[in-house]
């Protein structure tokens, strides 16, 4: 680790601090429907939305209501995004006349876009058209994102609110999520990636002469081997900046290249890359100072943030202090910089190591550096991070209705603690909301522990498609169903997951990580907002101190690393163990 | 009621036979965390008889686990026992005094029948004489009567209990000990209050209140979670080369899932009932010593609760002119005959301050003129001297009639006794105005602090008094209590209940009179006197048996004490895991893979050791803990942080500490006698 290294981590850290207060504050205006600065132009604009949809803005809805709306909403999109992917063949804006995507894809594709994972079982300059890409995967991350918020806005009202028996309007949380917060942050962010260097056009794919020809040697299956020379290489473009900006903000992921953001095009200084992990935290770290505004405690928003943060400089300690160590496989080989595999040489391995923990800390899943290709301890970092249900920070509007679940239990705790049937900033935590919470922190383990045990167990389908055996074998199938299940989208790769199994059984992740748990979760918000406010006094346990930011830690880490523990030993912990023992898989 | 010694002999022999009944997996049922460990058992006990006729390696080791698991249920099910022994034993003390009695009932036409107690319905009428025991719970129609309530009370000293006003409920099952009462029956037999004593000390028909079924969920979420962390660990392991035994599997489960507080949580409800009932206090239902814990203002009476009855007087303020010896001196004579407590202490006062001594009514040929409610004064009639006291208002107006009059001094004087909190009383000598006895509330020893203590738990305290706001507003003041409501009547109270509930807060009082019991049944903890009415017993959800309204105080503790026991064991049982996890994954997969070997940080002998360590340890904590459960974690008043952080430390920290100690101490001991 350097001093230059950790300069950047805190002056990322900074920045994200920095910007929290004034966007989350602006966020309550944006979500109790106050004056904002950009009205005049953005207002007859939602109004007019509101008139063609036939919206009443004023209309508030329960928590069934507000669940039936989200998921009318996203089964609507689904359908949209899977027939344009299906007909884009047809359709205009196709240069390369890419051919409708097969269904099997297309359908993962749809739901792994609905449910904000993005995870990729394509490559997508081969597959999608920039219609394609535009109309159903942007538009997509916009829509996503603003349910996310949306459904984290429903639940924040429901601890304010008293008495009450509803939640807001879906409709208008979502359609103020995009108009206020998304879509002016994306115009001027991605204006700025195009100073960069990011590409934005609508041309065919560019041929260029290599400098220098080169000659591939393949062995076919009947064993004979053929060489030939290379002399070109096709550059694929694309309205890339206009689609990376809200791939970072809404916390996506979807790369527009295979190689996502490690591609020059994608993320090509590291200004780009500061400026994509920041639009990572972005709005789940601004969305705890309008949590502490909504409930009328400052403090408990930034006690939230404070146990984020917590979270993220262990992360990132561990990850940047495993990838700077040389690897002990390559000894006679000089590695000045640490563990450089898989990482590109524009970051270098602290803005790799930190990039992959945001990415992962949030459920973004944009990558800049192949995961697959970190120590095993470098590894173990992301794959904890979305074990743990993604919560430092977190996805847009996920991450903090994640931690708000923790939160119950760490009252609930804390309350019979100190003698009192616990609360939560005056509402009381009774069997109804434990009952819920626990289903919601449930669903996780049981599809990620169970579809990867199935895995392993099925040589035919499951463990033929891994790239490597032993421990390592078993972190890259954990991890493809912890992205999935926890809407990540990265993937830790080695693992070919286009196969029937893999398409279906994450496709079932994705949808089961994203929906199962947003109706448990509307269900408390809903509840909660039933209940009164008890009064706080010194009886209270207070929900802003230090003492709660490390209960809820300990809470965190207790229940999520009991459950993975066994399965983490067997992976990266073991892969850790046997290769400094001069063992690797 | 008496103490029972924790580890009472009797008892335990009791509890260890019910410990094998409450093995049936129908009453098990009612506890997922320890019925998945009785399944468990079940399951290596079964495996174990098939191995028997297999050669299988490490079947002593098989034998060892098998049992430890069973002593863990077993232990679990004594725990409860025990807790419920130690009502069961009290409740036979009871229905010794519920033994069957012949009750004299009177006919329509006043003759009297014998029958058997049993035999008693709501509205009969029956004749209790000295000697006799009560046959049934009701309300003292006439007469007067000492009754011996030790039977419930434990107290021995005997009460009055009469016809008419707030004292007229009396208990079946006490015995009269003078005189001869008629009583209107007020409960069916089987419903009477012993009935409902019995039933509650037995926790027999104990509901589970809406805490503990929420703790209970939660628990049994946990134990779903490591349900399916351990199922699937054995995929992940024979995917890894490792795969484990049943035995060593139901092992790590059992280690896991949250057994210490799963199987003394049942016993934690009981004991808190259990210590409610030391106390003597009945509490109707669980949900009432919950809502205890949580209360946020506490309504109590001015009179008999902060101050005692009686005032007191404590200062003579003489008028323009006079002396103060001359108005010691006429204070006193008014008062010579006067028996009240304030009279009595103003001859005291004139004895102790100015040397007057007591004189002898007869020598003086006084008549006494008494307090009445239409002159508002009392005072005494001499030869030619007529002395008067009472309110400066009848005072005023008396002296107004003699032609005299009434110096603005004196008003002043008055008023300043008032705002200060005290009770102003006029003396007058034929109509010249002699000056003010100042009569003061003298509040009871130590209430302040007690004031003090409730502060710190975040409790308000309001004082209900018929008082002037002045006056109450001054006691207010010495006693310490953050509000007060004055110049109460049974409907301010009322109204007070239902503000502060509308507030969100939960609210406890006590009270014994009849008009109390709209209020008493309206505040979330109502604690009605024993001595009170039978609609005030009736209206609350807590009966003390001492008729000791500062008992508010002790019932709010113990109800933080129950909740704070079960938080403090879940935190324990929980941090736990870390340790049994560096004991049992080492073990199971260090013989695959040497290099695990490293996270066998507490260097257990072998993998048997360290997995049978981890079972007896699990197994040995909830027998450790039982006092700890019967008796409650400490409680003492302090903000919840400052209670947090220190539970935290004990429990939470103490939690992950034991043990690796404790674990590493076992895997000594059997490496030792050669156990693995």
């Amino acid at each position: 680790m350097t001093s230059n290294g950790w300069l950047q981590i805190l002056l990322f850290f900074a920045s994200v601090l920095l910007l929290a207060k004034p966007l989350g504050l602006y966020m309550v205006k944006v979500f109790e429907r106050t004056s904002t600065p950009f009205d005049f132009a953005l207002r007859p604009l939602e109004r007019l939305l509101y008139k063609l949809t036939g919206v009443k803005e004023d209309e508030e809805m329960g928590w069934q209501q507000y669940a039936i709306a989200m998921l009318i909403f996203s089964a609507a999109t689904l359908f949209l995004t899977y027939a344009i992917e299906r007909l884009q063949g047809l359709l205009p804006l196709n240069p390369q006349h890419l051919p409708g995507v097969a269904p099997g894809l297309a359908w993962n594709t749809a739901v792994s876009f609905t449910t904000n994972t993005n995870w990729q079982s394509y490559v997508p300059e081969t597959t999608m058209s920039y219609l394609t890409q535009m109309l159903g995967l942007a538009t997509h991350n916009f829509w996503s994102a603003a349910v996310g918020m949306a459904l984290a806005v429903a639940l924040i009202r429901g601890i304010a609110r008293r008495e009450a028996s509803t939640l807001g309007n879906f409709w208008v949380d979502m359609t103020r999520s995009i108009l206020y917060v998304l879509l002016p942050i994306c115009v001027v962010y991605a204006t700025v990636l195009v100073s960069q260097g990011v590409v934005q056009n609508l041309r065919p794919y560019d041929t260029v002469k290599l400098v220098e020809a080169q000659s591939v040697t393949t062995t076919g299956t009947d064993g004979k081997k053929t060489t030939t020379s290379i002399a070109t290489q096709t550059i694929a473009q694309g309205p890339v900046a206009s689609q990376e900006a809200i791939k970072m903000l809404g916390t996506n992921g979807g790369g527009f290249f295979n190689t996502n953001s490690a591609h020059p095009f994608e993320n090509p200084t590291p200004f780009t890359n500061y400026l994509q992990m920041l639009s990572i935290f972005l709005i789940p770290a601004g969305l705890t100072v309008t949590l502490g505004r909504m409930v009328g405690s400052t403090k408990h928003g930034w006690a939230v943030f404070a146990a984020m943060s917590v979270f993220f400089f262990l992360g990132t300690t561990a990850a940047y202090k495993a990838e700077s160590q040389p690897s002990p496989m390559m000894h006679h080989v000089t590695q000045t910089q640490g563990n450089m595999e898989g990482k590109e040489v524009r970051f270098g391995v602290a803005n790799s190591a930190l990039f992959a923990t945001v990415t992962t800390d949030a459920s973004c899943g944009a990558v800049n550096a192949m995961h697959d290709s970190f120590t095993p301890l470098g590894g173990l970092v992301p794959l904890t991070n979305i074990l743990l249900g993604e919560i430092v920070f977190g996805g847009v509007g996920a991450g903090l209705y994640g931690m708000l679940i923790f939160v119950i239990l760490a009252v609930f705790l804390a309350g019979l603690m100190v003698g009192r049937t616990p609360e939560y900033l005056g509402k009381k935590i009774e069997a109804v909301d434990v009952q819920l919470s626990m289903l919601y922190l449930l669903i996780f383990p049981l599809i990620i522990l169970s579809l990867a045990a199935v895995s392993v167990l099925a040589p035919t389908f499951g463990t033929s498609s891994l790239g490597n055996q032993g421990p390592h074998g078993l972190s890259e199938i954990l991890y493809a169903f912890a992205s999935a299940v926890g809407n990540n989208g990265s993937a830790f790769a080695g693992l070919n997951a286009n196969t029937p199994w893999y398409n279906s059984s994450l496709g079932v992740a994705m949808f089961c990580g994203r929906f199962l748990m947003i109706v448990p979760m509307l269900a408390i918000a809903g509840n909660l907002a039933r209940k009164k406010i008890v009064p706080a006094s010194q009886g209270t346990f207070p929900v802003t101190t230090p003492l709660f930011v490390v209960l809820l830690c300990s809470v965190i880490l207790i229940v999520g690393a009991l459950t993975f523990f066994p399965v983490l030993s067997l992976g990266p912990i073991l892969e850790h163990l046997q290769m400094h023992a001069g063992r690797t898989y | 009621m008496k103490k029972t010694a924790l580890f009472n002999p009797a008892i335990v022999r009791r509890a260890s036979v019910d410990a094998l009944v409450k093995l049936d997996p129908r009453l098990m049922m009612k506890n997922p965390v320890m019925f998945i460990v009785e399944v468990g058992s079940v399951l290596t006990t079964l495996l174990l008889i098939v191995n028997l006729t297999r050669h299988e390696a490490h079947q002593g080791f098989n034998l060892q686990i098998t049992l430890w698991l069973w002593f863990t249920v077993l232990f679990a099910n004594f725990a409860e026992a025990m807790a419920e022994g130690r009502g069961k034993a009290q409740a036979d003390t009871l229905r010794r005094a519920k033994s069957e009695t012949v009750a004299r009932r009177l006919r329509a036409d006043e003759s009297i029948e014998e029958v058997a107690s049993t035999m008693l319905r709501v509205g009969d009428l029956v004749v209790v004489a000295a000697g006799e025991m009560i046959p049934g719970d009701g309300e003292v129609i006439s007469g007067v009567a000492s009754v011996d309530e030790s039977a419930i009370t434990g107290e021995s000293a005997p009460v009055i209990r009469e016809a008419g006003g707030d004292r007229s409920a009396v208990t079946g099952g006490t015995r009269v000990l003078s005189d001869q009462i008629r009583i209107r029956i007020t409960s069916n037999p089987g419903e009477t209050f012993i009935d409902r004593m019995i039933a509650l000390v037995e926790g027999a028909e104990r509901q589970k209140t809406p805490n503990e079924i929420a703790l209970n969920i939660l628990l049994a979420g946990l134990t779903i979670i490591f349900l399916l962390a351990v199922v699937t660990l054995q995929p992940f392991a024979i995917y890894s080369g490792a795969p484990q035994t049943v035995f060593v599997l139901v092992s790590l489960l059992v280690c896991l899932i949250p057994t210490t507080i799963g199987g003394l949580l049942s016993s934690i409800g009981i004991a808190g009932m259990d210590r409610l009932v030391q106390h003597n206090v009945l509490a109707m239902s669980g949900r009432a010593v919950e809502a205890a814990g949580d209360v946020n203002t506490l309504l109590l009476d001015k009179t008999g609760t902060i101050t005692i009855g009686n005032r007191e007087a404590v200062a003579f303020l003489p008028a323009p002119g006079v002396s103060a010896d001359q108005l010691a001196d006429a204070a006193q004579l008014s008062s010579l005959p006067d028996e009240t407590p304030e009279g009595r202490s103003i001859v005291v006062l004139a004895k102790e301050k100015f040397n007057l001594r007591g004189r002898e009514l007869a020598t003086l040929h006084a008549t006494f003129i008494p307090f009445s409610a239409v002159t508002r004064m009392s005072g005494v009639d001499l030869d030619g001297r007529i002395v008067r006291k009472g309110s400066a208002d009848a005072i005023e107006r008396y002296i107004g009639e003699l032609g005299g009059s009434f110096p603005r001094e004196v008003r002043e004087q008055v008023n300043e006794v008032a705002r200060s909190g005290g009770t102003p009383l006029v003396v007058a000598d034929g109509n010249r105005c002699m000056g003010v006895i100042q009569l003061k509330d003298i509040v009871k020893g130590g209430m302040k602090e007690r004031f003090a203590e409730l502060r710190r738990m975040g409790i308000k305290t309001i004082m209900i008094t018929g008082d002037n706001p002045l006056t109450a507003a001054a006691i207010a003041r010495e006693a310490g209590v953050d509000d007060f409501l004055a110049e109460a009547k049974p409907k301010d109270k009322m109204d007070l209940i239902r503000r502060e509930q509308a507030e969100g807060k939960l609210v406890a009082m006590t009270g014994d009179g009849t008009n109390d019991a709209p209020a008493l049944a309206q505040a979330d903890v109502g604690v009605a006197m024993n001595s009170g009415t039978q609609a005030a017993k009736e209206a609350g959800n807590m009966v003390d048996l001492d008729s000791n309204p500062t008992k508010l105080i002790e019932i709010v503790a113990i109800g933080k004490q129950l909740l704070m026991t079960r938080g403090a064991l879940t935190t324990f049982s929980i941090a736990n895991d870390v340790a049994k996890y560096f004991a049992i994954i080492p073990a199971m997969f260090a013989g695959v893979f040497p290099v695990l070997g490293v996270l066998n940080i507490m260097h257990l002998a072998t993998p048997q050791s360290a997995v049978l360590s981890a079972v007896i340890f699990n197994a040995l904590v909830i027998i450790a803990l039982i006092p700890l459960a019967l008796r409650g974690v400490g409680y003492k008043a302090m903000s919840a942080e400052a209670l947090l952080q220190r539970n935290l430390l004990v429990y939470g920290l103490g939690g992950i500490v034991v043990p690796f100690v404790g674990i590493k101490l076992i895997d000594m001991v059997i490496t030792a006698i050669h156990l693995a």
